[in-house]
């Protein structure tokens, strides 16, 4: 579904990444794990164009290059790691920019179906409630699932997250990882997303590659990328004992 | 649950119509001299129709000077705070607008350039100044966004406004420097800068109608564009607007149409900065709402404050562009205060 072949940025001569090689299939979650500063967010920037890049990205076999900026919409929607809004727009407005790429004519913004699937996802994200409030007035969190109710609404064929449950507490992080799940199950889609937390990146990814300086480390299934060795070399602990003794404080 | 409207209705356009004729009857009526707003229609109607001038009403003052100075007013204001609000849209700060992004300054330095040297063309008044005027103001935005794409291939909205403030000091300048050396020009030309639309007549009027007219339609069919921008410029990328052609085709607008507004009116301050902000207070920021709105109150706006400047110290007349910074300083410091007060 999406090759990524041989990736580099750099800027100057700060080289950011360095041939970066993985995919991703229909189906699989992919959890892109590595330390701050290894290059996690830049893959995704490379991804949706908005860093000058070496190496070929392919998305069911086209350069995603050459895709017009809305047939990319319609194939993968990303989600940013953070997100800052200066104008009090509503969470509908917000939401309903997810069907841009959809729209025809230039002077219609209506399609049908357009208003189920911005009613599906904000229910599902829980943002019905606040449907007419302005987007200044939400939590970090509730600013998160809007925006990932944005992307839901956009319907696209892959999903890429950075951080996804960044600002979400507990409750909503299982709640955002099982609706991901649950979504890739109907849909038979695919999800990568960058994750900080191991814990999240073992229980609920199919696949993950290990990035570190620019590079990748390991790639395949997750429980053959998340070892206690790979992890140990990458984060310089042990990461097994440290999640175990992090455990035990809950006996 | 009701949502919010997604356009401009048409009982909101009807309202603001209103509102924007009033104004102008006002201030065709009110001036030097008082003039019934009876007899101020009836001129008008005469006028229009083809009948003769009733007698005691001064037909050609209401005609001739005042309506179409209050046209171009209205019309230089509407455009102003158009580019202001798309600007503020686009770059996503409530602080752009065509001053910032230096585009005002480029297309003032081509009208500066034509008063100080007698550029004009023969048989067309303001022809040279507003050719200038356009010239440097589109010159002014391809050095800005080739600077911006040398140093961010993005095209960062942070880059441009920066790389546009010191434009703007560059090219301030090169004006003090034009006006120093401008010998008999220096006092027309340092008035120009002002703002002044003293002696505007119907041409000057239709002018700016169809620059308006053009580059007003290519603007506001951008609106779902511009909402996304204002949102964010990556998530305008991840939803699928065209980010690099976009922006180019609103700033190539946005430069037209303040160089036109530029070369008529002279630089008029603070309209493209205070009158979004405060039109987006009333209905909301959806562009597809806040762009039509705002014409029409930078249109009232500038009338009144031209209104101001021509009746506060008479028969002195003070210039449009003063009266704007003046009034537009303290409101926006006023809103500034009072939304950080309540942020």
């Amino acid at each position: 579904m999406l090759e990524i072949k041989n990736l580099s940025v750099s800027y100057g001569d700060f080289e950011i990444l360095n041939d970066v090689s993985f995919n991703v299939k229909p189906g699989q979650w992919l959890m892109v794990v590595g330390p701050n500063g290894a290059g996690k967010s830049t893959i995704i920037n490379a991804i949706s164009q908005g860093a000058p890049y070496t190496g070929k990205v392919l998305f069911e076999g086209r350069d995603i290059s050459k895709l017009k900026p809305s047939e990319m919409a319609k194939k993968i929607g990303i989600l940013s790691q953070s997100h800052t809004v200066s104008y009090s727009f509503t969470v509908d407005e917000v939401v309903r920019l997810g069907r841009y790429a959809y729209s025809k004519s230039i002077f219609s913004s209506k399609n049908p179906g357009d208003e189920e699937k911005i009613h599906n996802a904000l229910e599902l994200t829980g943002m019905l409630p606040f449907r007419n409030q302005s987007v200044l007035t939400l939590s970090g969190g509730e600013l998160q699932r809007t925006f990932l109710a944005q992307l839901l609404a956009q319907d696209p064929k892959m999903l890429i997250l950075d951080e996804p449950t960044n600002h979400l507490d507990l409750v909503y992080q299982k709640q955002t990882f099982e609706l991901i799940a649950r979504w890739i199950k109907n849909t038979g889609r695919a999800v990568m997303s960058v994750v900080h937390d191991l814990s999240l990146a073992k229980a609920y990814g199919t696949d993950a590659v290990l990035v570190d300086k620019g590079r990748v480390v390991s790639f395949g299934r997750a429980e053959d990328v998340l070892t206690a060795e790979n992890l140990g070399a990458v984060y310089m602990i042990d990461v097994y004992k440290w999640m175990r003794d992090m455990l035990s404080q809950w006996k | 649950m009701k949502t919010k409207p997604n356009h401009f209705r048409l009982y909101e356009y009807i309202i603001f119509l209103a509102i924007t004729l009033a104004a102008m009857l006002l201030c065709v009526c009110a001036g030097s001299v008082a003039i019934p707003v009876r007899d101020t229609l009836t001129a008008i109607w005469n006028t229009i129709f083809g009948l003769p001038a009733p007698e005691g009403i001064s037909q050609s003052v209401i005609v001739f000077v005042r309506l179409p100075r209050v046209l171009c007013v209205a019309l230089v204001g509407a455009s102003l705070s158009l580019c202001g609000a798309a600007m503020q849209g686009l770059l996503r700060n409530p602080l752009a607008d065509g001053s910032t992004l230096g585009v005002s300054s480029g297309a003032s330095l081509g009208a500066v350039i034509s008063i100080a040297f007698g550029i004009t063309i023969p048989g067309i008044q303001l022809a040279g100044t507003m050719i200038m005027a356009i010239v440097f103001a589109f010159l002014s935005l391809l050095i800005i966004l080739t600077l911006a794409y040398k140093m961010d291939f993005t095209l960062s909205t942070n880059t441009i406004i920066l790389i546009g403030v010191i434009f703007t000091m560059f090219v301030s300048s090169i004006m003090s420097i034009i006006i120093t050396f401008s010998g008999e020009q220096m006092k027309s030309i340092i008035f120009w800068t002002m703002g002044s639309l003293s002696g505007s007549n119907y041409s000057h009027a239709l002018s700016i109608l169809a620059a308006l007219v053009v580059f007003g339609t290519v603007i506001i069919r951008y609106s779902r564009e511009l909402n996304a921008f204002a949102i964010g410029e990556d998530n305008a990328r991840h939803v699928g607007v065209n980010v690099k052609r976009v922006k180019l085709i609103v700033l190539i607008a946005v430069s037209a149409l303040i160089g036109v507004s530029v070369s008529i009116s002279g630089t008029i301050g603070f309209v493209g900065l205070v009158m979004p902000h405060m039109t987006r207070m009333v209905v909301g920021p959806n562009h597809r709402r806040l762009l039509p709105a705002a014409m029409f109150s930078g249109a009232t706006f500038l009338m009144l404050a031209d209104l101001v400047g021509r009746v506060l110290l008479n028969p002195l007349e003070l210039p449009i562009g003063v009266v704007t910074s003046f009034i537009g300083s303290i409101v926006f410091v006023y809103i500034f205060y009072t939304t950080r007060k309540a942020g």
